[in-house]
């Protein structure tokens, strides 16, 4: 097996004849010395292939899927042994029809779109203000010192408990719910960046530094690159704070000139009485969640942690 | 050609001569900790590297050479005295790759010369030759992670060269290398610095300060053996390692060295036994 990789690799072509003549001269020792090394580097590279990505795909999702059937069959059992009467369970059908009919209506794309474009936005300006915020905390020791400890403990306050106070100031506005988006996002945006920061090997600094990238140029070329997982673990929850925030800030402030987002969807279900509609709004909020995670986050931090072989292949 | 470099071989003992320099150790010494309860790292340490030459720093554990090293690069100050090196500031090898994993093997590069000033369309062509210099030529697309022990050392020694200093501090490079690997790249650092040195129009003089505590690879490598003891780390004392390069680690002349070198050390081992 060793042979046919060398036989790959193009740099021990030449060195095939030194090998046998066991050569002297200096020039001869050179190739030799080249031939041994091309040797040691094919025995000790391994390739490792890639699966191809519609089967990593199929091989992933598909214990999900099981898992998920088996919840609505679940659910349409207990439907049919009318544990609670239908107008409390409905049927996983009647849900799936709820829905239809907001999609006949021509309404349900933009309900996802008014909640999506919020919570894309408020996580954008969450991002912006955590990684600065984030940079001034891992760095500067008197900011760590005074402001690290309420960054943590804010990350523990559901944003939920910003919203009355929002709403005293700003009123029932887009601003309320803007300002709750980035009281939630915030905090776990920075907290994600010192904690990327923090991890960094004491010895990529030193190496930055040996090779004259100090200063801004440091920060530039080693510091935030070297911290990149745990900043985008930072951002990925950032998103899940921001989306619940929204969530919760959608459900509480509603007034009709806002437009309607999944949040007062919900709100909007639960004063009809109509668990159909209230069920699939959940699902709804839901699979918004997941899919921004699936779609967005999960590709960047996979292609990151892939090219610096942190990504463990099973 | 080892025998020429010898000769320039300035008196070490004295660093007040005119001679040049690829860097001077001048009664250097530190200590860490705070005033009143300070640990003496490094005792009154004085070594002229000579344009070209190769040092060995050897010594136990606790005798201060990384310490030492890490003045001459500049990451620390010296408590007392003075380091200077002339030509710039010192290329730096770990005995961790210490090669960014967000990088290339070639980009790892490219980011030295790009720091050292090298105009982006340099870069690239600089960055192919040195990989083929280390002979990684076709390893520039290649994340670090895909490459064994030796081809990162390598690459490290790439970028290490990428900034074209006159001086080469190494620090542990091979330790952590199986032994066959580290026997071959021996070879490799010993080829490089001296085509270094023998071609006046290339890269230009190479000096190297190399610390270790494996004797047979000091002996195999330097023109010259400097022995620190322990606790503080003081000059014990130096050798001129006269074998004709290039050497292998098995040759008698080394064995021979090494054994009288070892027990040097280990009677500076010894005494640290017998409080």
């Amino acid at each position: 097996m060793a042979s046919t990789e060398t036989k790959a690799q193009p740099a021990t072509a030449k060195a095939d004849d030194p090998d046998r003549a066991g050569g002297t001269t200096a020039g001869d020792a050179s190739a030799d010395l080249a031939g041994l090394e091309a040797g040691l580097d094919a025995l000790e590279s391994t390739v490792v292939a890639r699966q191809p990505w519609l089967r990593t795909i199929v091989a992933k999702s598909f214990p999900p899927l099981i898992a998920i059937a088996i919840v609505l069959a679940l659910w349409q059992l207990a439907y049919h042994l009318e544990l609670k009467p239908h107008y409390l369970l409905p049927s996983p059908i009647d849900v799936a029809r709820s829905l239809q009919q907001k999609w006949f209506e021509g309404t349900l794309l933009g309900f996802v779109w008014t909640s999506v474009s919020r919570g894309a936005l408020g996580f954008l300006a969450s991002v912006a203000i955590g990684t600065l915020l984030g940079l001034i905390v891992a760095q500067v020791k008197v900011v760590r010192a005074a402001v690290g400890p309420i960054l943590s403990g804010l990350q523990s306050l559901p944003s939920v408990a910003w919203v009355p106070a929002a709403i005293i100031w700003f009123g029932l506005s887009d601003a309320t719910i803007y300002a709750v988006v980035l009281l939630g996002a915030v905090p776990s945006i920075a907290n994600g960046l010192v904690a990327g920061v923090d991890q960094i090997s004491p010895l990529y600094l030193r190496a930055g530094r040996t090779i004259g990238a100090s200063g801004l140029a440091g920060v530039r070329h080693v510091l935030l690159p070297a911290a990149l997982p745990g900043y985008i673990a930072g951002l990925k929850q950032g998103w899940a704070f921001s989306w619940r925030s929204l969530m919760a800030a959608e459900l509480i402030v509603n007034a009709a000139d806002l437009g309607t987002g999944l949040g007062q969807l919900l709100e909007q279900g639960r004063e009809l009485q109509d668990m159909s509609w209230v069920l699939s709004a959940i699902l709804l909020i839901l699979i918004v969640g997941i899919g921004i995670e699936l779609l967005i986050f999960a590709p960047i931090e996979r292609r990151v942690l892939r090219s610096r072989g942190l990504l463990v292949k099973s | 050609m080892t025998t020429t470099t010898l000769t320039k071989q300035p008196a070490t003992a004295d660093p007040g001569t005119t001679r040049p320099y690829a860097a001077r150790i001048d009664h250097v010494s530190k200590s860490f900790g705070r005033p009143g309860a300070q640990q003496q790292v490094l005792d009154d340490i004085s070594i002229d590297v000579a344009p070209g030459e190769f040092v060995c720093l050897l010594g136990a554990s606790g005798c201060g050479k990384s310490t030492l090293l890490n003045l001459v690069a500049g990451l620390d100050a010296p408590s007392a005295g003075a380091i200077e090196t002339p030509g710039g500031r010192p290329a730096l090898m770990f005995q961790e790759h210490a090669l960014f994993p967000w990088l290339t093997a070639g980009r790892n590069i490219e980011l030295a010369l790009r720091m050292r000033g090298v105009p982006r369309a340099e870069r690239r062509d600089e960055a192919e030759r040195l990989l083929e210099l280390v002979r990684l030529k076709g390893a520039y697309g290649k994340r670090v992670h895909e490459l064994s022990g030796g081809m990162r050392q390598r690459v490290a020694m790439a970028r290490a060269l990428a900034q074209d200093s006159q001086l080469l501090l190494m620090d542990e490079p091979f330790a952590a290398l199986d032994a066959i690997t580290r026997d071959v790249l021996h070879d490799e650092l010993t080829r490089i610095w001296s085509a270094a040195n023998d071609d006046a129009s290339g890269t230009g003089n190479l000096s190297v300060l190399f610390v270790t505590h494996n004797v047979r690879e000091a002996v195999r490598l330097a023109q010259r053996v400097v022995l620190l003891s322990s606790r503080p780390g003081r000059i014990a004392r130096e050798w001129q390692v006269d074998i004709p390069q290039p050497r292998r680690i098995e040759d008698a002349a080394v064995a021979d060295l090494s054994v009288e070198i070892t027990e040097q050390l280990r009677g500076e081992i010894r005494r640290h036994g017998q409080h």
